[in-house]
């Protein structure tokens, strides 16, 4: 292929848009391990703000991982079986619910938490648990488990599959468990991973949902950027960068394996 | 109508054996189907349809009681600031959809080594949260900021602008990038390569294919990851609320109002516009462009 003027244009304009989102990722990593970041990294490299986060945060990152889990948990319970009944009817009424579904996805987090909290907010016990920020995270999530299993249900031949299965005498609860969930896994995969770096991310509900004794993750972020010293949040980000790319990048192998086929075709189609 | 089918299916082949195997037994009852609505069903009346009503209604409890929800046209300070967001919100989109139609077009276009390197990396701040996004501008335009830096190496005075509403923007380009190239990168592939080879050998210049043949076919993708953007940014919140900056854009008004004002009526109504807003203009784009399947790019922001 000849490589013209435009193309190193175009490949110095990517490049800068490349560093724009990386520059600030290494200057803060950087950040979080120098002694002194008025001096630069000739004041040396330190762990000290990572431990100091660490005494700090740690239960606000305990519960953040343990509201993902959670909120995994319950997105697949309510998320799989909805996904199937969406892909096996479809028709207006499941449209509608759809819609219905997605609408939380559509709308600012900020109107959603101010939602729960005029409405759920006098009852006490709920107000202060983890559960009220879970519903939150549930109901943020949600749209994307159910997207991405029936997305997956959607593309299998699930009528086939359940018919042979049907033929053999299985009833439906076994035909779901042992036909259409496995058959679904990559969908629920891909709606996992997604779930999870959400809740792990998530701020806007959150900051609203949460009390002093429930902070997540993001909420200590917020709090760390606005009353402690500058090497503090960046070891806090560095954290922060270390829990969410493993997830980013298992994300994006997904997605690629799941492409594969579509851009083999494609380039053979080039040549 | 499936049953209906099932029912003829079942009449053309009357032996034994098809007659155990016809459709009919691999369709789940109706109750087993209600059963499977059940829990996402309660999430979404209880959790969401039931709050978003109170809230509707509870506007009109206030003072004001159903003009609150006029406030946002007739109040300086609403209108000043839903106006401003909105300008923000597009000006944003505009200058994401420009970078990312080039970029997205090339990385689709060509093969060449470190290729899913670049791609990986513009799409990695999809579900970086707000205040991260905002903590991001600040390494990169704030005090201790890099721009600063070099511009004191430069010039020998620091070009500090994170804090206000330059910041501001770039933090919101900053989270619109992945959502917008991972949505432009999906139609690109879908473009015909042969129509450009036409148009080309007909004797088209390089700048009408890219008019007449390029643009049009990523049109689709162009407004609906558009749409994406803008509905994104105006609900932004954590950027804003991280670099704490004076502009009013319309969620940090809202909060504002909610907590120091307690001002409950009054945020309920500029909440409810605001969703009805950003949900009005996803909803447009998709019945317009007729694609809705792909909600995976709105991610957190």
């Amino acid at each position: 292929m000849r490589r013209t003027g435009i193309f190193y244009a175009q490949l110095g304009l990517t490049i800068l848009l490349c560093l724009f989102i990386v520059i600030p990722i290494v200057m803060s990593a950087l950040a979080g391990v120098t002694v002194n970041v008025f001096q630069g990294l000739s004041s040396g490299l330190t762990l000290r703000w990572i431990f100091e986060v660490w005494d700090l945060y740690a239960s606000s990152i305990f519960l953040s991982l343990w509201l993902a889990v959670a909120c995994l948990f319950v997105t697949l319970i309510a998320g799989v079986p909805l996904a199937y009944v969406l892909v096996r009817k479809p028709g207006r009424a499941t449209r509608l619910f759809e819609e219905l579904l997605t609408l939380p996805v559509a709308i600012p987090g900020l109107a959603l938490a101010l939602a729960l909290l005029i409405t759920y907010g006098g009852v006490s016990g709920y107000r202060s648990s983890w559960l009220f920020i879970l519903t939150g995270h549930v109901l943020f999530t949600l749209p994307f488990m159910v997207r991405s299993v029936a997305a997956v249900m959607s593309a299998m031949d699930m009528k086939t599959l359940e018919e042979g299965a049907a033929s053999l005498g299985a009833g439906f609860w076994r035909r779901f468990f042992t036909v259409i969930v496995p058959n679904a896994k990559p969908g629920i995969l891909a709606g996992a991973l997604m779930v999870v770096t959400l809740s792990v991310g998530e701020f806007n509900l959150t900051w609203m949902l949460h009390t002093p004794l429930t902070k997540t993750l993001p909420v200590g972020l917020a709090d760390a950027y606005a009353s402690m010293r500058l090497e503090i949040g960046s070891a806090y980000t560095l954290i922060f960068f270390v829990l969410i790319m493993p997830l980013l990048i298992a994300m994006q192998i997904l997605a690629n394996r799941g492409s594969k086929p579509a851009r083999t075709t494609a380039t053979a189609e080039d040549k | 109508m499936s049953i209906d089918l099932d029912l003829k299916e079942g009449r053309s082949r009357p032996s034994l054996l098809s007659s155990f195997m016809t459709p009919r037994a691999a369709a789940a009852s109706p109750a087993i189907l209600s059963i499977l609505l059940i829990p996402g069903l309660v999430i979404v009346a209880a959790f969401f349809l039931i709050p978003i009503a109170r809230v509707a209604f509870e506007v009109g409890n206030g003072p004001e009681g159903w003009a609150t929800y006029l406030l946002i046209l007739t109040n300086g300070r609403y209108l000043e600031s839903l106006i401003q967001t909105l300008a923000m919100s597009a000006g944003v989109t505009v200058m994401a959809l420009i970078l990312c139609a080039i970029v997205g077009l090339f990385l689709v276009r060509n093969r060449f080594a470190g290729r899913s390197i670049l791609i990986g990396t513009l799409t990695l701040p999809l579900s970086f949260p707000g205040t991260v996004v905002g903590f991001m501008v600040i390494m990169l335009a704030g005090r201790q900021g890099v721009i600063g830096g070099l511009t004191d190496a430069a010039f020998g005075s620091k070009l500090v602008f994170a804090y206000d509403i330059a910041g501001l923007f770039i933090g919101y380009l900053y989270f619109s990038i992945p959502r917008v190239i991972l949505a432009v990168m999906a139609s690109a592939e879908k473009l015909d390569v042969q129509l450009e080879e036409a148009a080309r050998s007909l004797g088209a210049s390089r700048f009408r294919v890219i008019c007449d043949v390029i643009l049009p076919g990523l049109m689709p993708g162009l407004i609906s990851s558009g749409a994406i953007c803008f509905a994104t940014a105006m609900g932004a919140f954590g950027t804003a609320f991280t670099l704490a900056t004076d502009i009013d854009v319309l969620p940090m008004v809202i909060y504002t109002e909610f907590t120091r004002n307690a001002n409950i009526p009054v945020a309920a109504a500029l909440s409810i516009v605001l969703g009805l807003i950003t949900w009005a203009c996803l909803a447009a784009v998709r019945s317009f462009t007729g694609e809705g399947k792909n909600i995976a790019v709105r991610g957190g922001a």
